[in-house]
């Protein structure tokens, strides 16, 4: 037990300095931008003494290191600053801004809530087909799945989108095409909103995770030991549940995690088409307007999403790792 | 909630067909080993498969038009899809026909190997090649040539919308579809096969190097990679993006050529870590200690011993990597952010194109374009898995 | 007495190029209840496919096509899947060959022990965990009460393949399939293994089946002996017939394969300079050393033999030789002149003077290049020859490995045979005109008679060219056939060396007998004799660990 503590330990660490360094990365990159954010926020048109107030509020008269601190800190802390757009509001006239804080927090929510929906679907749905592709290889399932996942790999995320569109909101109207979700909706009524982009979400995902899925229970069925357990004289299903699934579950954790890390880009686009107020949409809108405080701390998020579900199928897999779990 | 009552019906009726049709294959062929060793499952597969190639047909031959006069889109639809797939496994089969006959002894016997859904990819990948290359002789109008009328619909019908000047349509501001996707292959297929070539050049030298020579710099790379990998591709692309807007306006550089850079660096980080497994593979082989001891330099050891050998698995991935670059490209032109105006591009023109489909209930043709846009990406990154899938199943010998 | 399990006409076909080949033609056995029958072939002569369509079962890709196997009145070929699974590890057993391989992971050794008896409701749980026990005990498993709660790779290979004889015995089946048990095991190891495998189906009185392409093994675990050639059956007698008297060409040549031995050669001068020295060699992978003071000489012309097990250190000697691993102290010195330690430090020259011959043929050649191009680029590399001149040095290096130089030239390597495929390694080495080899078990891959065939062309090439070879190996019938001296190594040490002749007479030192004295002989009684002689506790690694 003392040496998978250890291995678990030291990819925590790992995942924790590749967080800090992905933050310097992305911080960089941002103060690369030519001239100055207050000139950026204030268009041509703006008075030195503006520009100098601006410069002020946002720290900007601060050195670059010191200023990645103070940023720094304000992750950490969830004060996330004030979006460009609404200082720019502020500055011309109107009443009260939100912090990006304010603006980020109901859109991640939805955007958890999306996720969560289409992994409730996808997952068991993907593993369950992707262990029968397996289970009947070469078959003609098997060939139909095969075509049909890996067109759907292929096909960009807007594709499958518009042809759910089609079929389930203009010629079946059974789903709606807008998924105009607010607060306070009720559950059922936000679910059927959401359900299309989980749909083409799902479609997206589930081709992966049930290839993987196969892929690992294939190689697993393969090795010596299973053609033991049969030789044995087991019932098929026993073969399966017994012998195949302990060792298959190391790898289809780690194809699940792997999948929802995947589902980060997917909601970008898929939130775009059916303008579901989630993170994604919000991060693209603040990418077409440069508002470069959203933009970044946006990109922070999903980045540390990403990093903790490839961490967390790190870890699992080495948990379910019997030659780690019982060391010599 | 009664969709779902009859889902349970419909599902536990094929229940019990299959559990009816194995014993009574069973009973006729006194218990001959195919239906006396038949698993459950393989017959609810047989009775689900049958059940839905029936359906299917009943529904192809509904007609066109409901009751009520107006048409039938879904209908429509299928057909299209129907007559579609049959299209493409009977150019598939003629082209493999072909293929087997015409050319070296080589390419014969790669053909005679070859299953429907490769040769298919290769011809698609071919007919793609052929309109982006000729795609100023092969277009009836100019790129972004702005004609009389805006929003014409497809299918060429007068009284649906449509112009037989332009079968495909126009779109909002009057540019013919038919020419802007037949420019889009050029332009969007062109910018990501250039933008594949320089990841691979950037990821693939510096893999084999990293490979090969081992050491701190092998540290180095791979930790700059692992956290460039850290984060999304999309996501930080889009993040590059915004920054490139600013310093091309500044500038004056296209957006389209800073798009270009940042991707080709983005994915040659994969292009990287393929490239470095590869060579390390390659790297501890007894023929490359050989070579070692001979006193052979890097360059032949590089060009002459690794290369050849890292040819295979690297074709495969230029073809998912290809199609990777070319779907964040889409997506990128999709979000408004990739390809700029007035440059045709097949992204751009579906979210151009996009809400015509609300209208597809009424004019089945409205539809078309939009997702013709859309497709034409499918179609070639179907092609190219196609292709791979065939690649790597090869290489990977008999494993199933 | 009625036969228990009888093979009749057996046609079994493989799928390639989706199109099903044969892999075996016509196949015929019977076996009676308590009989042992030696099933023996190259590789490629299909022996696992038949031992595992004795029990009924092909591997995927692989079917039946003909014929029938009656186990106890059932033919298992037609019988339904069912009816199969009620024999299987119940009444035919099967021990794999990977013991590590074959055992599931994530299961502790007595779970899967008691899986069998307990499913197929030969006996419960406890009952079956005190058998397991028991069975244990009379392998000689090391604390037979405690190994079976582990986990498989806790466990050492040979032990695993004694606990899974144990598992196969967990039903007391009347039939056991051994698919090569013993092959990835080391002499001292298989020894242990095959005496334990003898008493434990002489004493249930069980039928087996053994397949193994190691003739002395076979010898001493059949009642008769069945011989196959790509899927075809040669011949098939009672053990000592078969070994005294086969009848047909391939089995005599088999049999002959172990007569090869090369004449005694005089001893070396005194006081000459040998070619290659290694003085004091000490070596470390990392922190751990591996080589300790390890000294011995080559001399012109002679071939020193290194012999040891796994892990005794004989390929990290050619490494330090090579230079491509840097001693902790020590040096090796060529002709009299010590070498720089890393090979980039060496001349041309002096890399060109010790050439390497390796054990897998497959990744010794680029699989990219024809043997054209392999064989000449040393030829260009080292003596500057082009064109012509080139093609005709291929040519002659070609026809000194006995390979037609017009047929090869163009051809890559996939297309030669395991055999083809190291001559032309070995041509490679001769194209740099060398004084030395270092020969890394090179036949240890092969099959037995071509290997021959590489022991006899390495013999030739040595007296016509003069060559002088270092062969490290782990077979000691090697040894015997080719070496003039040998060094025997365990642990990273030198435990004794010198001539041959001296080396195979007593009195030696206390490892080197035991090694010497756990490789199977020909004889069918010879490991009766040995157990007689020795005890069963003082063969193999058990006396080893005495040590």
């Amino acid at each position: 037990m003392q040496s998978i503590l250890k291995i678990v330990l030291q990819r925590l660490g790992l995942g924790i300095v590749t967080l800090f360094v992905v933050s310097i990365v992305i911080f960089v990159a941002v103060n690369s931008l030519p001239g100055d954010f207050a000139q950026a926020i204030l268009g041509q048109g703006a008075t030195p003494e503006s520009i100098a107030t601006i410069r002020r509020d946002l720290g900007l008269d601060q050195p670059l290191i010191l200023r990645y601190f103070i940023w720094l800190k304000g992750m950490l802390t969830f004060d996330l600053g004030t979006s460009f757009a609404q200082l720019n509001f502020a500055n011309f006239g109107g009443a009260g801004t939100t912090t990006v804080a304010e603006q980020i927090a109901p859109r991640l929510s939805n955007t958890m809530f999306l996720a969560s929906v289409t992994a409730c679907i996808a997952v068991p749905l993907a593993v369950t087909l992707g262990v029968l592709a397996a289970l009947y290889r070469n078959t003609a399932f098997d060939k139909a799945a095969n075509m049909f996942t890996l067109s759907s790999i292929s096909s960009p995320e807007f594709f499958m989108a518009y042809v759910l569109i089609l079929f389930f909101a203009v010629l079946n109207p059974i789903f709606p095409s807008l998924s105009n979700i607010y607060d306070g909706m009720p559950f059922s009524e936000r679910l059927e909103k959401s359900m299309l982009p989980a749909l083409t979400l799902t479609l997206v995902v589930t081709a992966h995770m049930m290839r993987m899925t196969r892929a690992a229970i294939i190689s697993l069925l393969a090795s010596p030991y299973i053609e033991m357990a049969r030789l044995k004289g087991l019932s098929p299903m026993r073969v399966i549940i017994v012998h195949a699934l302990p060792n298959a579950l190391a790898p289809i954790i780690n194809v699940i995690a792997l999948n929802l890390a995947y589902l980060i880009t997917g909601v970008v686009v898929v939130e775009v088409v059916f303008v579901y107020p989630g993170i994604g949409q919000l991060f693209v809108d603040s990418v077409k307007i440069r508002d470069i405080p959203v933009v970044q701390a946006c990109c922070l998020i999903f980045a540390a999403a990403y990093i903790l579900l490839n961490l967390t199928a790190d870890i699992l897999s080495i948990i379910s790792n019997p030659r780690l779990r019982h060391p010599k | 909630m009664s969709g779902l009552v009859w889902f349970v019906i419909i599902i536990v009726g094929l229940l019990v067909a299959a559990y009816v049709f194995r014993l009574a294959g069973q009973a006729i062929t006194s218990n001959a080993p195919k239906f006396r060793d038949m698993t459950f499952g393989v017959a609810f597969g047989y009775i689900f498969g049958a059940t839905l190639f029936v359906w299917a047909t009943y529904y192809y031959f509904q007609p066109k038009i409901t009751g009520v006069g107006t048409p039938n889109a879904g209908v429509i639809f299928f057909r299209w899809a129907v007559q579609g797939f049959i299209i493409a496994s009977i150019a598939a089969f003629l082209f493999r026909v072909f293929g087997r006959a015409v050319g070296t002894e080589v390419t014969k016997k790669l053909f005679r190997s070859m299953p429907l859904t490769a040769s298919f990819g290769i011809l698609v990948i071919i007919l793609y090649a052929i309109t982006a290359i000729f795609a100023g002789s092969i277009a009836p109008y100019g790129e972004s040539e702005i004609l009389g009328a805006a929003n014409v619909l497809a299918g060429g019908d007068i009284t649906a919308g449509g112009d037989p000047a332009y079968p495909l349509g126009t779109d909002q501001i009057g540019r013919d579809i038919l020419s802007r996707l037949i420019f889009g292959a050029r332009n969007t297929v062109g910018i990501a096969f250039i933008t594949t070539c320089l990841a691979f050049f950037i990821g693939g030298s510096l893999g084999f190097l990293a490979a090969t020579l081992q050491g701190w710099l092998d540290q180095l790379l791979s930790r700059s990679v692992d956290v460039l990998m850290a984060i999304p591709s999309l996501i930080f692309a889009l993040l590059l993006m915004t920054i490139a807007s600013v310093w091309s306006i500044k500038l004056g550089v296209p957006l389209t050529i800073f798009m270009v850079l940042i991707i080709a660096v983005i994915d040659s980080t994969r292009v990287y870590r393929l490239a470095r497994a590869v060579g390390l593979n390659i790297v501890v082989m007894d023929y490359i200690e050989a070579a070692k001891l001979r006193g052979e330099g890097l360059g032949y050891l590089v060009f002459k011993e690794i290369l050849p050998n890292a040819m295979a698995p690297l074709l495969a991935e230029f073809g998912l990597r290809f199609c990777f670059v070319f779907l964040t490209i889409a997506a990128l032109s999709f979000l408004g952010v990739g390809i700029q105006p007035p440059l045709a591009d097949w992204g751009t023109m579906v979210r151009d194109l996009g809400p015509f489909i609300n209208f597809a209930a009424f004019i089945p043709t409205a539809a078309v374009s939009p997702l013709l846009a859309a497709g034409a990406i499918a179609l070639l990154t179907v092609a190219v898995n196609f292709v791979v899938d065939w690649m790597l199943h090869k290489t990977s010998g008999l494993q199933e | 007495m009625s036969d228990l399990l009888t093979v009749k006409d057996l046609w079994i076909e493989g799928r390639s190029d989706e199109m099903w080949n044969p892999i075996i033609n016509g196949c015929s056995l019977n076996l009676k209840k308590g009989e042992v029958l030696g099933m023996i072939g190259e590789s490629g002569a299909g022996k696992s496919t038949i031992g595992l369509a004795c029990m009924g079962y092909t591997r995927d890709g692989v079917r039946i096509s003909k014929g029938s196997v009656v186990f106890d009145g059932i033919d298992l070929v037609t019988a339904s899947a069912r009816v199969k699974r009620d024999f299987l590890g119940k009444r035919i057993a099967y021990v794999a060959q990977s013991a590590a391989a074959s055992f599931n992971p994530a299961h502790k050794i007595i779970d899967q022990h008691t899986e069998a008896p307990v499913q197929h409701g030969v006996s419960g749980r406890g009952e079956s965990v005190e058998d397991g026990i028991e069975l244990y005990r009379k392998l000689r498993l090391p604390n037979p009460e405690e190994i079976g709660f582990r986990f498989p790779h806790q466990v050492s290979g040979g032990q695993l393949q004694r606990a899974m004889t144990a598992m196969a015995m967990s039903c007391r089946p009347d039939l056991i399939i051994f698919d090569e048990p013993t092959t990835a095991l080391d002499v001292t190891t298989q020894i242990e293994v095959l005496a334990s495998i003898r008493q434990i189906v002489e004493e249930y009185n069980t039928a087996a089946i053994y397949i193994t392409h190691d003739l002395a093994v076979v010898a001493q675990m059949a009642d008769r002996i069945k011989v196959l050639l790509k899927g075809d059956e040669v011949e098939e007698s009672d053990t000592r017939t078969m070994l005294s008297d086969p009848q047909k060409e391939y089995t005599k040549s088999l049999w002959a394969v172990r007569a090869f031995q090369r004449p005694v050669k005089p001893l070396a001068t005194e006081g000459s300079v040998p070619v290659v020295s290694v003085r004091n060699i000490t070596a470390a992978y990392g922190t751990t050393d591996v080589l300790h003071e390890v000294s011995f000489d080559v001399h012109a012309g002679r071939t020193v033999a290194v012999v040891g097990e796994s892990g005794s250190g004989k390929s990290t000697v050619a490494r330090c030789i090579t230079g491509l691993l840097l001693p902790r102290a020590g040096e090796v010195a060529f002709d009299g002149k010590v070498l720089p330690a890393n090979y980039k430090k060496r001349s041309k020259a002096q890399l060109r003077q010790a050439q390497m011959i390796y054990q897998m043929a497959d990744t010794a050649l680029n699989p990219r290049k024809t043997i054209g191009q392999i064989i000449g680029r040393p030829v260009q590399f080292y003596m500057g020859l082009k064109g012509v001149e080139k093609r005709e040095r291929v040519n002659e290096l070609l026809d000194q490995i006995e390979l037609e130089p017009s047929q090869y030239f163009n051809r890559l390597p996939s297309e030669l045979s395991g055999g083809q495929k190291q001559r032309v390694g070995i041509a490679r080495a001769l194209a740099a005109e060398p004084k030395f080899i270092i020969c890394d078990e090179v036949t240890s891959a092969l099959d037995q008679l071509v290997a021959e065939g590489i022991l006899r062309l390495l013999a030739d090439l040595q007296d016509t060219l003069g060559l002088s070879y270092m062969f490290i190996t782990h077979d000691l019938a090697t040894v015997k056939s080719i070496a003039d001296e040998v060094v025997v190594m365990k642990d990273g040490k030198v435990v004794e060396q010198g001539p041959k002749t001296s080396m195979f007479t007593p009195p030696h030192h206390a490892y080197t007998d035991l090694l010497l004295s756990s490789v199977p002989e020909m004889d069918p009684d010879w490991l009766t004799n040995l157990l007689q002689e020795r005890g069963v506790d003082n063969i193999g690694d058990a006396a080893v660990n005495k040590m």
